[in-house]
């Protein structure tokens, strides 16, 4: 495990993913100034919708739906940063 | 913070990618040089984290909520660059896969989080050493103050962002940002410092990587 310790980390990322659905619902800080200050209507909808809000969309139960798009997202997030360290590490050609 | 299209004017948003491409540029740069082996999972796993972290808001006041922005731990753990990698990443997915902030605010998005807001808990995590030290409690007071000052500054940033693309005016927009993320920042600021309390109990090695050491 000694060699693999980021492991723990991930599972720790992971299990907060768990929890998700008991975040709070309440629009933070920006979206609140914006309903306040009424801009909020000028957001745009992105071209595109995936994963919109982290539900992920065709499943049926939303804390479910909230909870597979955490870890899909923490996975990926995970891939994204390692990868992108490996590439970069390699890349330096001398010990660190 | 995410800010959603639509918020911003074109030329802001444009000025926005160009100053954080630039920095990100930079940021991979600093990396490729000085990133050991140790990062490479490190900066998966702090990505992973924060954003895992993001999803959690917590109620503040009056039906508002913030969340971890995770630039200041980012740094501690990795350095500023790195650090800006980090928020970077969890910034694209947000943007690319779950619309959670706009595509033409990306660049905003990452200059006011991945760039100012990492820098600045950095600069002050860093700049508090030589008065406070390096004791348990220094740590975690100075961790406290540099999560607190990377949500705040970067709120103030994005606050004078939608002031300049006329959202709102100045005069309202900054002090709402401003004091609405001060709350916000006392959140980060305890997350910060749990973080840390942990990983010193657990792992002190990791906070010595670069948080400690001389190399920025």
């Amino acid at each position: 495990m000694k060699k693999r310790w980021w492991i723990v980390g991930l599972l720790i990322a992971l299990l907060i993913t768990l929890f998700s659905p008991l975040a709070s619902p309440h629009p933070d800080g920006l979206e609140r100034v914006a309903e306040d200050q009424g801009f909020i209507d000028r957001a745009q909808d992105a071209p595109y919708q995936l994963i919109p809000d982290y539900v992920f969309p065709g499943v049926a139960n939303e804390a479910v739906a909230t909870i597979v798009a955490g870890l899909v997202g923490t996975l990926l997030t995970f891939g994204v940063g390692y990868g992108l360290a490996w590439v970069l590490r390699r890349r330096a050609g001398t010990a660190g | 913070m995410h800010i959603p299209d639509g918020f911003l004017d074109t030329a802001t948003s444009v000025a926005g990618w160009v100053i954080s491409a630039g920095g990100v540029a930079v940021a991979v740069r600093q990396v490729n040089k000085t990133l050991n082996e140790r990062d490479v999972p490190l900066l998966g796993v702090s990505a992973a984290f924060i954003f895992a972290a993001q999803m959690m808001n917590f109620t503040i006041a009056g039906g508002t909520s913030g969340h971890l922005l995770g630039g200041a731990l980012a740094a501690i753990l990795l350095g500023p660059w790195a650090g800006t990698l980090v928020i970077t990443c969890v910034l694209a997915v947000q943007a690319l896969l779950f619309q959670d902030g706009g595509l033409l605010a990306l660049g905003a998005n990452i200059l006011n989080m991945a760039l100012l807001g990492v820098w600045s808990g950095w600069l002050t995590y860093a700049g508090f050493r030589r008065l406070l030290g390096e004791k348990s409690w220094a740590v975690f007071l100075r961790g406290f103050a540099a999560g607190w000052v990377s949500v705040v500054l970067a709120a103030l940033l994005a606050a004078v962002e939608l002031g300049l693309s006329g959202a709102s005016p100045w005069g309202v927009v900054v002090p709402a940002m401003g004091g609405v993320h001060a709350l916000i920042g006392i959140g980060e600021g305890l997350i910060t410092v749990a973080v840390l309390a942990f990983l010193r109990a657990t792992r002190p090695d990791l906070l010595t990587l670069h948080g400690s050491a001389s190399k920025a």
